[in-house]
């Protein structure tokens, strides 16, 4: 589905990421765990298009997407759900979900997804009128991720969806993921909250300083010793 | 009673042409957070497309008015060619100083262009009458045909934007990209398309706008804009810039004020009334009338 080949990403004279490899393969949940400033959100944004890579490549379904307009990646397939929501907080619950299918263009199939997104997050649907910007940081949360649902993605981008939420909500959103993932979807999840994110992965990668440091399923990766103490606090 | 309603009615007839430049300003302000100091003088430039038109509007035998139209396409052209040409090579490198600059640039550019083009020059243009000069009385009030189709085509132009920014695709691109770019961008929106349109919109807006000052003061000169801009700019301050219902109702409140107190005190104390008002709401609401008092988005 997704492929990372040797990326390299400079944010001016810095060197944020050094030469990563990594795949995602379909229907697959893979998490890209890491300290603070290890390059995890860099990577998502660079997949996005949202920032330039030096040299790599990145590859979905085997074409090199990275000279694509970044606008244009959604209709390619592939769904951002961005660090800190970005969630557009003038206009009402039901106002973002429909942007998130503004490249499409069947109203019936718009009104599909936004059912079945309804189904997926009751609470978005009890408010639907609500102005997105006086919801809490759960719910907000929730509408990014059904906005990222309403394109029926081949993939979706998930970036800290645990930050800033209180740890009850943090497991609301991660029973979230792990329904999606039963369902089908597949997934690249970036988080700091390595226990969680490995808890719902099927395989994961450790970013350091801008490196891969260990890869593996993410069963073995909450068993290593070395995870156990630097992200696990253990 | 009499002198009142007529000066209420000037006072909108004056509203609703700053209303519309004020919405240029506004919706260039609301996407990229530039003032752009050069949409006074799109004013200019639509008042000399419509003198242009007049003779050949007149020679298909169509009402004087129409020629708002080929003006309206000029300043669209004019409006996204800043943008292209000046505005967005200096987004993507420089900083809001630099674009400040740059917008300053553009207007000093457009007025001295204008003088140096031959078939416009330093010397003003007199415009043909640009409505009937009809009117109507009712009671002791007169109205003339320009005063009630200023105030109608005001209030139809915003009336028509304000549906088109809530419900057209376009519209809510629009919103999202005002609000967040790199948000839109996720969605699918093309942003910088999306910018383009803005400007073509607002210098459209001007253009109409230009019909309304010449059928109120019927000669164009090159710095035409620069009053009318400024009030204008005045008028979304003090809505709440980058918020379009404010510009709507900051642009016909100083075209009441300009109009009683021409009226009432001094005719040569209307401008400094103008920015005495703007002075005073900053004061108590600094984010305009209907601006909310929160602080810059990071």
């Amino acid at each position: 589905m997704l492929e990372v080949k040797n990326l390299n990403v400079f944010y001016g004279a810095i060197h944020a990421i050094k030469g990563i490899s990594f795949t995602v393969n379909d229907g697959e949940l893979i998490s890209l765990i890491g300290a603070n400033g290890a390059g995890k959100t860099t990577t998502l944004h660079t997949i996005s298009g949202l920032i330039k890579a030096k040299s790599g490549e990145i590859l979905l379904d085997g074409k090199n997407i990275q000279k694509v307009p970044p606008h244009t990646l959604i209709d390619l397939g592939i769904a951002h759900v961005p660090e800190g929501r970005h969630v557009f907080a003038r206009m009402s619950v039901e106002e973002n979900l429909k942007m998130g299918a503004y490249t499409m263009s069947n109203q019936k199939k718009i009104q599909e997804n936004l059912d079945k997104v309804y189904k997926l997050f009751p609470r978005l649907k009890e408010r639907k009128k609500q102005l997105a910007g006086t919801m809490s940081g759960g719910e907000q949360q929730m509408l990014a991720t059904a906005r990222a649902l309403m394109t029926d993605p081949k993939i979706v981008l998930m970036d800290e969806p645990s930050m800033g939420l209180s740890p009850l909500l943090v497991k609301e959103i991660f029973d979230i993921i792990r329904t999606l993932h039963e369902n089908g979807s597949t997934i690249l999840l970036v988080e700091q909250n390595a226990k969680m994110a490995l808890g719902v992965a099927d395989r994961a990668y450790v970013l350091e300083t801008g490196k891969i440091s260990m890869e593996g399923t993410a069963k073995d990766l909450l068993n290593d010793e070395r995870v156990k103490k630097a992200y696990l606090g253990a | 009673m009499t002198t009142f309603i007529q000066t209420l009615i000037v006072g909108l007839r004056l509203g609703s042409m700053y209303a519309l430049v004020a919405l240029g300003y506004t919706m260039v302000y609301g996407i990229i957070r530039l003032l752009n100091f050069a949409h006074g003088d799109f004013i200019m430039v639509g008042g000399y497309a419509i003198i242009f038109s007049v003779p050949a509007v007149k020679a298909m035998g169509l009402p004087i008015w129409v020629a708002v139209f080929p003006a309206i396409i000029v300043c669209a052209l004019v409006g996204m060619g800043t943008e292209l040409v000046a505005y967005r090579p200096v987004r993507k490198n420089g900083t809001a100083m630099s674009a400040l600059i740059t917008a300053i640039a553009m207007s000093l550019f457009l007025e001295n262009l204008a003088q140096a083009i031959p078939a416009i020059g330093p010397n003003p243009k007199v415009a043909t009458q640009i409505f009937p000069s009809s009117g109507i009385k009712i009671g002791k009030v007169t109205l003339d045909s320009s005063t009630i189709l200023t105030i109608i085509i005001g209030l139809a132009v915003m009336l028509g934007l304000y549906f088109f920014i809530q419900k057209t695709k376009i519209g809510r691109a629009m919103r999202c990209v005002s609000e967040d770019k790199e948000a839109a961008t996720l969605m699918g929106i093309n942003v910088n398309r999306t910018i383009l349109i803005t400007f073509g919109i607002g210098s459209g807006l001007a253009a109409v706008a230009s019909l309304m000052y010449i059928s109120a003061y019927p000669k164009v000169f090159t710095t035409l804009g620069v009053m009318l801009g400024l009030k204008a700019f005045v008028a979304a301050v003090l809505g709440g810039i980058g918020i379009i219902p404010g510009a709507m109702l900051g642009g016909i409140v100083i075209g009441l004020v300009e109009s009683f107190t021409m009226s009432y005190i001094s005719s040569s104390l209307s401008d400094a009334f103008v920015f005495l008002i703007l002075i005073v709401v900053l004061l108590i609401k600094p984010a305009g009338l209907l601006g909310k008092n929160v602080g810059e988005k990071v």
